[in-house]
This record gives structure tokens, sequence and C-alpha cells, in this order.
């Protein structure tokens, strides 16, 4: 069984960002810059959370943008990256409709892997993983 | 600091439109926040010019856990207070410390004056620019254009003043983000007293957790984040919110109300927490780096023109605001307070003391210190829309006698009189406990004149015996010294325990003992007063206003003479202390 990340319900997002954290902690990095889910206020705290992951695509569009090969289908939906192929030629966060793919410092994609730490931090229960075949 | 082995301090001058980052390992004993901030304070500030002049400085320090713990998410501000005239320190939570964590700063300097109004932008370095046309504007409006104008959405933040800071308001604020403020003291005013409208952080950069602290940090962090979350420690914070408070502090006579003429509300449950959450909380929201999200949203619907035209107001609330612009007001439903705050909001004022000096005026309109010349509008206690209009007048200086509102309630009875129910303590206005000898002497001699220094009034809830009263003031401040020095929270104050500091403290890669933090503890306490001591502030220049003896607490009527002893034992107790 496979399982893919999910927002459940974003109208109930706080913005503390914990998620955020917890992908970023388990990257080896404290600050939230280069971590695979994005969580932004639309129009300040007025207004609502948008909460920016990959959607695990079954035929993954990101992945036919990258000609190098550094994107390949992962089982239960999205993509599995292989930096040593990657060259930084950014096509796959274009090719990407709902912009889940940003890029770090260096350039390189950061691509969620679905693994779902990211879920057990979250207060409100907004993000959450689903099994799938 | 973090991962590193020094405090890099960012110094912005508006003057030379210049700026340079300085990595100074010296600081690394302040740790940040509180510390930091009063540290960088003393070294920078002229006590000899007027807290106005364009050469003070404006300091922001975060501290060591700031972000990378739960709930470690307040900057620290410190300034010299145009309000209390005397050492000025504020807090305020949002996004702006994870902004300048990950700008990579521990602390900003700003000295100077701008040639005309700006706002900085700081990223990997500082872009001076134009605000002219955003000078007037609301700070809300302000936030709207800033967040269009500048990058860095979802890892930004944004502080801001409103025409009261423009106009040196001398308790205008700094609003941050939306909903959360370094209110009190003045620093507002400092702002503008500079030309500056706002100031926008970027927190992009990445920093990797060092290898040998990664298994720690991850497993001190999930350790602190289950104690936040799944325990009780801070459940009060997110369900109801602060406002749980309205009623059992009515219920204990201690709730000011009616400009502290009295201390217990008949309408408690048209306005309580209770209230708030059935007919007006439409979502909570938290600051970056906090499960909890204690930050309540109210909405009310309001007709601005017959037809069926509408708008909505979402403001924040909490027992502070219930307190200052409903009960001290005699405000009795939900909607208008929430109307309220929204202008208080809108015009970047403390909402603390707008609440109290308009309770004052009021007072002094009724017994006639003042007429209808003056205050412009037939203040009555109840009345939301003269509070309205004059919160309005008081940012703006419509007059001389909102000029002089606008300096604070001490000096509003110095030139109309009535400085027996100014209610304030230790020059700044009241917080909503009237609960005993700890909130009123606390307050007072709290270094920042803030309920929050030593939580007097939870003192007070225990019934403490009164000689002891003192001794646990003085040691609530020490405590507190530490949690605003690394940056915690002080609603998480139960989850931060001694050995969980340490615990924390250890999982970034700094090692304290305990002793060590206790000499921290006073160490900070003393260069507080050391600051204070050249400003040329004493303890003994607080005198508590008679209101605060006439109207009871929960603790029964309180003896003027016997506050004044106890404030005089806590000035021996810090005598002591800088001389130890
Ligand atoms: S990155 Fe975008 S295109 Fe690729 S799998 Fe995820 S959602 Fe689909
Ligand atoms: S599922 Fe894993 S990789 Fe994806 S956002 Fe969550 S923590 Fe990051
Ligand atoms: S952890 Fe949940 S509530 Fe917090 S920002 Fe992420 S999605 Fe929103």
């Amino acid at each position: 069984m496979a399982k893919v990340l999910k927002v459940a319900d974003r109208r109930r997002c706080i913005g503390c960002l914990s998620c955020r954290q917890a992908c970023a902690r388990l990257r080896g990095e404290y600050s939230i810059a280069n971590s695979a889910i994005e969580v932004k206020t639309s129009g300040g705290y007025t207004g609502e959370f948008v909460i920016n992951i990959c959607r695990g695509c079954e035929e993954p569009a990101c992945m036919e943008a990258c000609k190098f090969g550094a994107l390949t289908k992962r089982t239960g939906g999205g993509v599995v990256f292989h930096k040593d192929k990657c060259t930084k030629c950014g096509a796959c966060g274009v090719a990407c409709a709902v912009n889940a793919i940003r890029f770090d410092e260096d350039g390189y994609p950061i691509i969620c892997t679905h693994c779902g730490y990211c879920t057990k931090y979250c207060p409100h229960r907004c993000i959450t993983t689903k099994e799938v075949l | 600091m973090l991962a590193r082995d020094y405090i890099n301090v960012l110094y912005i001058d508006l003057e030379k439109q210049e700026y340079r980052y300085d990595q100074r390992k010296d600081l690394v004993k302040y740790l940040g926040g509180t510390g930091l901030a009063a540290k960088l304070l003393d070294e920078n500030i002229k006590p000899e010019l007027d807290p106005l002049d364009p050469a003070q400085p404006m300091i922001y320090a975060i501290g060591p856990l700031s972000f990378v713990m739960p709930v470690c998410t307040k900057a620290v501000a410190t300034f010299y207070s145009p309000h209390t005239k005397e050492y000025g320190e504020s807090h305020a939570g949002g996004r702006f410390a994870m902004a300048m964590r990950f700008a990579g700063i521990d602390a900003i300097v700003v000295t100077g004056k701008s040639a005309h109004p700006q706002y900085l932008l700081i990223d990997d370095g500082v872009q001076f620019r134009d605000a002219r046309a955003m000078w007037g504007l609301s700070v809300e409006e302000t936030g709207k254009i800033l967040r269009q104008t500048t990058h860095g959405s979802g890892v930004r933040s944004s502080i801001r003043i409103g025409r009261s800071g423009e106009n040196l308001v001398s308790y205008a604020g700094v609003n941050v983000d939306t909903y959360r403020h370094f209110g009190r003291l003045g620093l507002g005013a400092v702002m503008g007293s500079k030309n500056l409208k706002a100031i926008v952080v970027i927190g992009n950069n990445t920093v990797d957790i060092p290898q040998e602290l990664k298994v720690k940090y991850r497993k001190v962090y999930d350790k602190i984040y289950d104690r936040v979350l799944n325990t009780d420690l801070m459940k009060k914070y997110h369900e109801l919110g602060t406002p749980v408070n309205v009623i059992p502090l009515n219920e204990m006579h201690s709730l000011p109300s009616f400009n502290l003429q009295k201390n217990k509300i008949d309408f408690a449950e048209d306005i309580s927490g209770e209230k708030f959450a059935e007919d007006n909380l439409v979502r909570k929201v938290a600051c970056a780096g906090c499960p909890i999200g204690c930050i309540h949203i109210g909405q009310v619907r309001r007709e601005f023109d017959s037809g069926y035209e509408y708008e909505t107001i979402n403001v924040s609330y909490d027992h502070e605001l219930i307190f200052a612009l409903g009960t001290f007001l005699g405000i009795k439903s939900t909607d208008e307070i929430l109307e309220l705050i929204d202008v208080v909001e809108s015009e970047g004022l403390d909402a603390i003391s707008t609440g109290v000096v308009l309770g004052w005026a009021t007072e002094a309109y009724k017994r006639g210190y003042v007429s209808l010349e003056e205050t412009l509008v037939p203040f009555e206690f109840g009345i939301v829309q003269n509070y309205i209009a004059a919160v309005k007048y008081i940012s703006t200086r419509k007059n001389k006698f909102y000029e002089d509102l606008g300096k604070g309630v001490v000096h509003a009875a110095k030139v109309y009189g009535g400085s027996d129910f100014a209610c304030h303590l230790g020059g700044n206005e009241m917080a909503g406990y009237h609960t005993g000898y700890g909130n009123v002497v606390g307050f007072a001699v709290g270094s920042r004149h803030s309920h929050l220094d030593n939580g007097g009034y939870s003192i007070d809830q225990s019934k403490p015996k009164e000689e002891d009263i003192v001794k646990k003031v003085y040691d609530e401040e020490l405590e507190r010294n530490i949690l605003t020095s690394l940056v915690i929270c002080l609603f998480a104050r139960k989850v931060y325990t001694r050995d969980i500091v340490i615990e924390a403290l250890e999982a970034v890669g700094i090692n304290m003992t305990n002793e060590e933090l206790t000499q921290f503890a006073k160490d900070i306490q003393k260069l507080k007063y050391q600051i204070k001591a050249k400003l040329g502030y004493s303890l003994d220049s607080i005198k508590i206003p008679e209101r605060f003896f006439q109207t009871k607490t929960l603790n029964g009527v309180l003896n003027s003479e016997k506050a004044h002893e106890m404030v005089n034992e806590y000035k021996k107790m810090i005598e002591d202390l800088m001389n130890e």
C-alpha cells in the first residue's frame, strides 16, 4: 500500500506552519524555505490560507516535462526525484499546473516524497495521507 | 546565533541611508530577546536627548529558540519610551520573529530619521524605499499595499504604523502582520519620529541543523510539541482564548469597569468569551511556529448605508481588548466592542492605553473637568459612537484636548485635573485586572509597567499571604527575563519549566546550567535597572492613584500606604540586587 499526501480541509488551517517546519526538520533544516509544503495567506490573515502541495498526479506533467530522467513515476502518485540526473533546468516547475514545485537556493526542485511526516504535526488535521493502491 | 557562534546585528542608519551587519561574539551571553535588546539599547540610547529625537535607537531582537521550538514566536523591541519617558520594552508575535530568523538577523538597530517617509525592505540587504504615498494610510491599507509590492509571500512579515504613530501619539503601537502588535509604551511614535512607515522582512534563508544535533533536536521538539498540544497546559488559550477570563474575573469582583469605578458588571454574559465565541468567532489563527492558534477572530457585519449595504469587519479580540474597549467604557455588546477594536487597529493605537484614556475622559467630562467644546463628543459610558470618533481625534490630534489625551492619562490629568481617577500604574495605563496588591504593585514596579512583567494578577488569584507578595512579584519577573530572552511566548510559560528550557537550549547547541540561568535572569534585571537609572528613573516616583484604593478587589479594599510600602520593599530588593 502506498500513500499520498492530501489536503483534507484548508479552511481549518491556522497558519501555524508546523507542517512546513516538520518537512524542513526531515530535510535537516531549521528554515521552512525548502519545505515541500507551502502555506500562504491569501490577502493577509484576514483572508484564508492556501495549502500548496504536490497533488500526487497519476500522470505527472512534471515528469513528462523533464527531459533528463530526473523525475520518475512514484507508486501511488507523484514523482521520485533523482538529483544526480537533474540539470536544474526548471521545466518541471513550469509544467506543474498547481505550482507545487518550488526550487531551493541551488536551483534544484523541491519534491514532496509523500512521506506524511508533516501530517503528524498539523493541529487541525488539515492535511492527511490517503492510502492508494 | 542559531547554528553559529555570534549574534548578527543589523545596524540601519536612516539619516545616512546606510546599513551594515556586525557579527558580535561578545553579545552571545545576552542570549536574545529581552537580554539582547536591553543590551543594545544600553549601548545606543542617548539619555540626554528627547525620546523622539532622531538619534534615539529602536531595537528589535529575537532569541535562540525563536521559531525553532514550539511557541517561541515573539520578537522583543526596546526603545526610550515617549510614553513613560523611561525604559521601553514591548513584545509581539505574528511572523516577525520567523522572518528575522531566516533573514539571518538576531537583532536590528535603527537610528536616525529619513528625510521623507520611507519603509525598509530587509532581505539579503536593506532597501530604503519611498513611503510618501503611504503616509496617512491605515495600518490595514498599508499592509495590503506592501503585500503587493514586495516578494516573499509565506516567509514574509511586515510591521507598520498607523496615523497615530505618524502623529507621535505617545501610546501609538506598531502592528505586526495582521492582528499582532508591539502595542505598549509608544514604539509607534518612535517609528513615526523616524519617518518610518513600515519594515518588511523576508525570511527565506536556509539554515542547516548541525549534524550532531539532528536527532536530539527532533526529539526535544517532539517532546515540547506534545506538551503544548496534548496536555492541558495551554488548553484555555485555544478554546475560548483569554476572554475565558471575563466571567470568572467578574465573579471575583476583579474586572475593572467604568473607569474602575466598578469591579463587576451586570452584563458580563453579553460580552464574555463564550458570547464572542457563539456570536462572532469565525476562526482562529496562529503566530508562525505555534500550533495553538490563540488569535481569535471575530466578525461583525455593519450596515454602512440603507438599501442593504453591508461591510464586514474581521478583527482579533482577547481579554485585554474586551476590558479596555469594553468593560472599562461600559460597552455592552460584542458587536460594538469589535467595531471599536477595528478603529483602534486601523489607527495603530495601543488598545489598552486608548481604552483607559477614554475611560478617564468620560469621567472627567461627566464631572465637569472638561467641556463639550474640548471633547467635541458628549462622552457617556456605553455609547460607542462617541468613542469611535474620539479614537480618530486622538490619532489625528484634532484639538488641544485630544493632543493632550494623546500623551496618556498621566499627562491629561496633569493638565485638566482628575489624577485620582487616572488609572495608570507607573505611568502606563492599567490592564484588565483589579485583583489585589500583586496586580497593583506588580504592575507599578514591573520594568515595562505591564501586567505581563510579573503576572501580579495571577499571584493575587492564588490568595497569597500579604507579606509574600513582593517577593513573588520579584521572583516572577526574574524568571520571565529568561523566557522573554529566548523568546518564548508567555502563554507557554507552564510548558517551558526550567528543565524544559535547559533541554530546549541544549537541543540547539547552547549548554547552560540551572544556576547559570538564575544568574542570567539577575544580570538582565540589573541591566534593565541600569538603563532606567541612566534615564533618571527611580521607583520612588511611583504614586498609585486613589481610584485603585477606592474600588474593592478580590483581596478586599487595598490600602494606599501599604501598597506604597510594598513598592519600597521592592525598591530595596532591587537595590540589593544592584549591589550584589
Ligand atoms: S509536482 Fe505537480 S505535476 Fe508533479 S506530480 Fe506533483 S502536482 Fe503533479
Ligand atoms: S509528505 Fe513529507 S515530503 Fe511531502 S510535504 Fe509532507 S513532510 Fe514534506
Ligand atoms: S500544520 Fe496544519 S494548521 Fe498548521 S499551517 Fe500546516 S496545514 Fe495549517
